[in-house]
């Protein structure tokens, strides 16, 4: 049987077995609801708020200001519409860019629903956000801003710290408080989280990026921002997402973190050279084939190409079965027949956005696995145009 | 990625009647606006039958594979019975589609339509000619 290769990091990682191991008694052995007052909950109480100190360790926060959610998305949308509904008297604006991630878009989306206005950024060729831009777009009404930290699909890295900068500036000349808020969901033991030097007033993490479970994110919410909650239930999470906390995933979720930020140099290195591998042997194996996304300011891990003559779908069909899992942030790949909203943003033309390809790598991977890429995709292009007659 | 059907695989990795054909009775091009898709079908007939179809395709998978194994279909019909394939004949050719990549097949079908205008416009011309 052949290797299996996965490049598809970006989508999701394996959970790291030793933030398994830790997940592990809280399923069966202390399973005590973290509320109740006897032995075995006072164990998950602890195993709760354990994990919340070292996850506001990360972000350089309090643990107060440290929201377990059910996932990235729950905690985009609680950000989003949180920080839009908690002044809605104060104004009914939002700004955030084309490129994010569906988990804000279509939060802001349904809340122009409710009566609020989203101004949608554009970006550049590379798929950078301009700071001066983001300020720009802040009115009196503004009451939230949402930048992602990093786009997944071209791995481009934003100027958060600047954004911010701009922003507060922004509003403090029109006399109001804006929030300002980023999915970092793509940027987990990946790139630096310290909310301060970020200048963020909210934060999101998915877990399973960064290999710990799925089904468990984080939302950062800086003491004091105005935030309103749209989980109704009990008490938890100080009063700011109800409903009984997950112990095991967010025990998961917080010593996946801790790993992966005290591994983060070395997996970043591991993953950079991998990928410098993969773009500089696409590039050059592959004619007609172009990087997408930022050529320095992108995540380690991230090579996205567009490749003339051959659609994405098509390649990743052809990958799948050399054992190759990638993906593509083409038309097709999901059913929907749009092409990539971040491409189209960028500027890349419908015609060439069908033939997008993502590989992401992580820590599993090595070289040779790079070499079978390198090896099976010239030749899986190739076939392609021949049937294509392009390219 | 769904999962597709053997017969599926085998005509997405090795597609028959690939490539432009020169002396063809009807050339049937259509795209996807929406996805981006093009393909084009050539079609050649013999004593009222279709002799040899050939397809160039850029797209997805099931795009590829559904052009394909039309080329064979459509082989040894008339124009009225090449006329009566659906999407659906596509599909069970293919040992199924999954439902979300019906429009492929479809895209074909729309494909061979125009084709099969071609052919019976280039028969009606040499009839008129005979006519003469």
């Amino acid at each position: 049987m052949k290797r299996q290769i996965y490049l598809d990091h970006a989508a999701t990682t394996p959970v790291d077995p030793r933030a398994l191991e830790a997940m592990l008694p809280y399923f069966s052995e202390r399973f005590g609801n973290a509320s109740g007052v006897y032995g075995i909950s006072q164990a998950s109480q602890a195993a709760l708020e354990g994990a919340r100190e070292t996850v506001a360790g990360i972000l350089g926060c309090n643990p107060g200001e440290v929201i377990f959610t059910g996932g990235a998305t729950e905690a985009d949308n609680a950000a989003i519409a949180g920080a839009a509904l908690g002044q809605r008297e104060v104004g009914d604006h939002i700004v955030t860019s084309a490129i994010e991630h569906h988990a804000v878009l279509h939060a802001c989306e349904a809340l122009d629903d409710f009566g609020f206005e989203t101004t949608y950024l554009g970006v550049d060729e590379y798929g950078m956000v301009e700071p001066e831009q983001v300020a720009e777009a802040v009115t009196k009404q503004t009451n939230v801003v949402s930048i992602m930290l990093a786009n997944n699909e071209v791995g481009t890295v934003e100027p958060i710290a600047e954004i911010g900068e701009a922003v507060k500036e922004r509003a403090a000349r029109l006399g109001r408080g804006v929030v300002f808020h980023t999915d970092a969901a793509q940027a987990g033991g990946v790139l630096d989280l310290n909310v301060d030097r970020l200048g963020v007033d909210m934060l999101t993490l998915a877990a399973h990026k960064f290999y710990g479970p799925k089904g468990v994110g984080i939302l950062y919410v800086r003491s004091g921002t105005p935030f309103r909650p749209f989980q109704y239930g009990g008490g938890q999470e100080g009063n700011r997402r109800a409903g009984t906390e997950n112990i095991p995933l967010i025990v998961g979720a917080a010593e996946a973190l801790r790993l992966a930020v005290e591994e983060q140099g070395e997996s970043n290195e591991h993953c950079k050279a991998l990928r410098d591998r993969l773009i500089h042997g696409i590039l050059t194996g592959v004619p007609n084939s172009t990087l997408n996304g930022h050529p320095t300011e992108r995540l380690p891990n991230n090579a996205n190409f567009c490749i003339d003559g051959a659609a994405g779908e098509s390649i990743l069909v052809g990958l799948d079965m050399e054992g190759i899992s990638a993906s593509s942030g083409s038309a097709c790949t999901s059913g929907s027949l749009d092409p990539s909203h971040v491409l189209t943003a960028m500027g890349v033309p419908a015609e060439r956005a069908v033939g997008s390809l993502r590989l992401t790598v992580g820590k599993g991977n090595e070289d040779q696995d790079i070499d079978r890429v390198l090896e099976v995709l010239p030749r899986i292009v190739e076939r392609l145009r021949r049937v294509s007659g392009v390219g | 990625m769904p999962r597709y059907s053997k017969a599926f695989l085998d005509h997405f990795n090795n597609p028959r009647n690939v490539g432009v054909m020169e002396d063809a009775e009807g050339v049937g091009t259509e795209k996807n606006e929406v996805c981006g898709d093009t393909m084009t079908l050539y079609l050649r007939t013999e004593g009222g039958r279709i002799a040899e179809a050939r397809f160039q395709t850029l797209g997805c998978s099931a795009s590829i594979a559904a052009s394909s194994v039309t080329t064979e279909m459509v082989v040894g019909k008339s124009v009225a019975e090449a006329r009566a394939l659906t999407r659906h004949h596509i599909a069970e050719a293919l040992d199924g589609i999954p439902p979300a990549k019906l429009h492929s097949a479809a895209l074909v079908i729309d494909a061979l339509k125009s084709a099969l205008d071609g052919v019976e416009a280039r028969a009606k011309e040499a009839c008129s000619a005979d006519s003469r």
